[in-house]
């Protein structure tokens, strides 16, 4: 039995069962998909700024030597360095935390790679507060806003390591610049391991009547965890696994609100910028419908562990679950 | 006629092109561009670039420019134009709506001849370097080439390409700096000195040379084909190349006042009246 498709029956007798198949970190289903690429795509290279290990890179570097550029602590010529490695058909992934590589370089982003139209994969890693211990110096909640501005950037945050690791692989198919957004701690690893990745296709991974649910990352999970415990207090909530927020599957957030009249986004971001504003605007033009933000409420990160900092911040499927109930009652 | 002078006639058509251009539109960046006539025309026309003027974005089997100080757009529309890459009429669209002329240059409209958008300065050399690298893995053996200002090199990124280069021995990338010592709102000096450009370049292990006057076609060539005979050893090689901001045009010249202003109609026709019509204007 494929484990992370099983269908094993609930108490309820409707609910399927996504069976974590053991924690795993999003960074290394990214590293495991760069190596890949490096057997099957020779155009594809690599770059990173001094972030090799935390970005699980170096099974394509001993692999690849001569595809791999090692930037230093240069994040601005890196992404220089990657808009120009286009310039001769290559296919650049560059590589560092999500801090490093959004904030830190927008402008190099903006003008070198999206205005140039260049085919760059940003990936970035240790997004989001379960960065954890580091402190908000290194958790960015403002990325997918910045990223989701620039005209022509797809938007892709991964949910785990089965998914990043075949995002990864698919976004080398896309011509055009990408933002792939994944993190750090080890999280369940749910999804299928043999999945097709399409880019702006959502994921539905309950079907429901009383509320949508639409998460991303790593609160995809706590979102199922959510739909569970809900569906033992008798409300049926349909989840969307959006892993591409630009462009959105807006006919799929549609056509569900439309059949369950309310919505709660969740999502590890601000909720200025964040998936939860595109889906607004989404209904807004087409079918207005309350709505409720599981994001950080405009305000740094902190020190912590992961869980703790899920906890504070209100990122987990007890905050998904509270929402809901608030959301219903705006129905 | 011998080539040397061919070449300054050219150069002196691309003024007028520039001059025209800018005056329009009432808007654009004539001084530094008429600083670098010189440069362009060396590297499109003289000789020191083996080009294609059927423009292919990879730039495969060719060397290939980059240009990242944006704004003189003026002097390299011109120079692209009347080397083939797209209609020299279009030059009459420079800075209008719907142009593939942009205030900057940009590949979003598709104008044949650039491969990066540039205007924002200190990115142009990265993206040169990432181009030299992928004509690495690509085994070909021709030149990047980039021009940069020396005002931008106040932009931090550049130091980060500059140490990258020589450290990954870059060898196949000459990058020129545009000494002509001035910037927005004054001479470098007074702005920001910079201090001893070759020592910095030195320091950071690169080869560097130098063209004493950037306004002389003859020294141009010579300079930029003795930078491609550095090339290859093991060093990216950089050549400081002083200019006179305002060149071939005397009220410009000497000056960051023109940096970004258009001439009026009078000061139009003494500029014109200075650089007679030697190709044929648009």
């Amino acid at each position: 039995m494929n484990s992370a498709q099983a269908t094993e029956t609930t108490k309820n007798k409707r609910m399927k069962t996504y069976i974590d198949t053991g924690k795993k970190d999003t960074r290394s289903g990214f590293g495991e998909g760069l190596t890949e690429l490096g057997r099957t795509n020779p155009n594809v290279v690599a770059l990173c700024a001094d972030l090799i290990g935390s970005l699980k890179m170096q099974d394509f570097i001993d692999e690849n030597p001569d595809r791999f550029f090692q930037t230093g602590i240069a994040e601005a010529n890196m992404m220089g360095m990657a808009a120009g490695l286009t310039v001769g058909g290559k296919i650049p992934f560059a590589g560092t935390f999500a801090n490093f590589a959004t904030g830190r370089v927008y402008d190099q982003i903006r003008q070198s790679i999206a205005y140039s139209g260049k085919n760059v994969k940003i990936c970035a890693s240790h997004s989001g507060v379960t960065l954890g211990e580091d402190g908000a110096t290194h958790q960015i909640l403002e990325d997918i806003g910045l990223m989701k501005m620039l005209p022509g950037m797809t938007v892709i945050n991964t949910c785990d390591f089965n998914q990043t690791k075949a995002a990864t692989i698919a976004i080398a198919e896309h011509d055009g610049p990408v933002y792939l957004r994944f993190g750090r701690p080890k999280v369940a690893n749910f999804t299928a391991e043999d999945q097709k990745f399409e880019i702006g296709k959502a994921v539905q991974l309950y079907e429901g009547t009383d509320v949508t649910i639409i998460a991303t990352g790593h609160l995809v999970w706590e979102a199922i965890q959510a739909a569970q415990q809900l569906s033992e207090k008798g409300i049926s909530a349909e989840v969307i696994n959006i892993h591409t927020i630009k462009p959105l599957d807006e006919k799929a957030i549609i056509d569900s609100v439309k059949k369950t009249g309310c919505v709660v986004t969740a999502e590890e971001h601000n909720f200025l910028g964040g998936l939860g504003e595109s889906v607004a605007r989404t209904l807004a033009e087409n079918n207005p419908a309350p709505q409720e933000f599981v994001a950080t409420q405009d305000t740094f990160g902190e020190s912590g562990t992961p869980d703790q900092l899920m906890a504070k911040y209100g990122l987990n499927a007890e905050a998904i679950i509270k929402a809901t109930e608030k959301v219903l009652k705006r129905k | 006629m011998s080539k040397i002078k061919e070449l300054e006639d050219f150069a002196t058509q691309v003024r007028r092109d520039i001059l025209r251009q800018v005056h329009k539109v009432n808007s654009g960046h004539p001084g530094g561009s008429l600083g670098c006539t010189e440069f362009f025309t060396a590297l499109y026309q003289g000789g020191v670039m083996e080009h294609n003027p059927e423009f292919n974005m990879d730039g495969k089997d060719e060397d290939i420019f980059f240009l990242s100080n944006g704004h003189i757009s003026p002097v390299f529309y011109s120079v692209l134009a009347r080397s083939g890459y797209f209609p020299v009429d279009e030059l009459n669209t420079f800075r209008l709506i719907d142009s593939r002329l942009q205030g900057h240059p940009t590949t979003h409209e598709g104008l044949p001849g650039i491969r990066m958008a540039s205007g924002s300065l200190g990115q142009g050399l990265s993206v040169a370097l990432g181009a030299a690298q992928a004509k690495k893995l690509n085994k070909d053996n021709h030149l990047v080439f980039a021009l940069l200002g020396d005002g931008e090199l106040q932009e931090g990124q550049n130091w980060e390409a500059i140490m990258y280069a020589a450290g990954n021995n870059v060898d196949n990338l000459i990058a020129t700096v545009d000494l002509n010592g001035q910037q927005i709102d004054g001479s470098t000096e007074t702005v920001l000195p910079m201090g001893n450009m070759k020592a910095k370049f030195e320091a950071f292990g690169w080869d560097v040379m130098e063209i004493e006057d950037g306004n002389n076609m003859e020294q141009v060539i010579d300079g930029l084909n003795e930078a491609k005979s550095r090339t290859g050893k093991g060093k990216p090689v950089c050549v400081l190349m002083t200019t006179v901001m305002g060149n071939g045009v005397d009220f410009m010249m000497h000056t960051h006042a023109w940096h970004g202003k258009a001439p009026n109609d009078e000061q139009l026709e003494t500029g014109l009246a200075q650089n007679p019509e030697t190709l044929g204007d648009y």
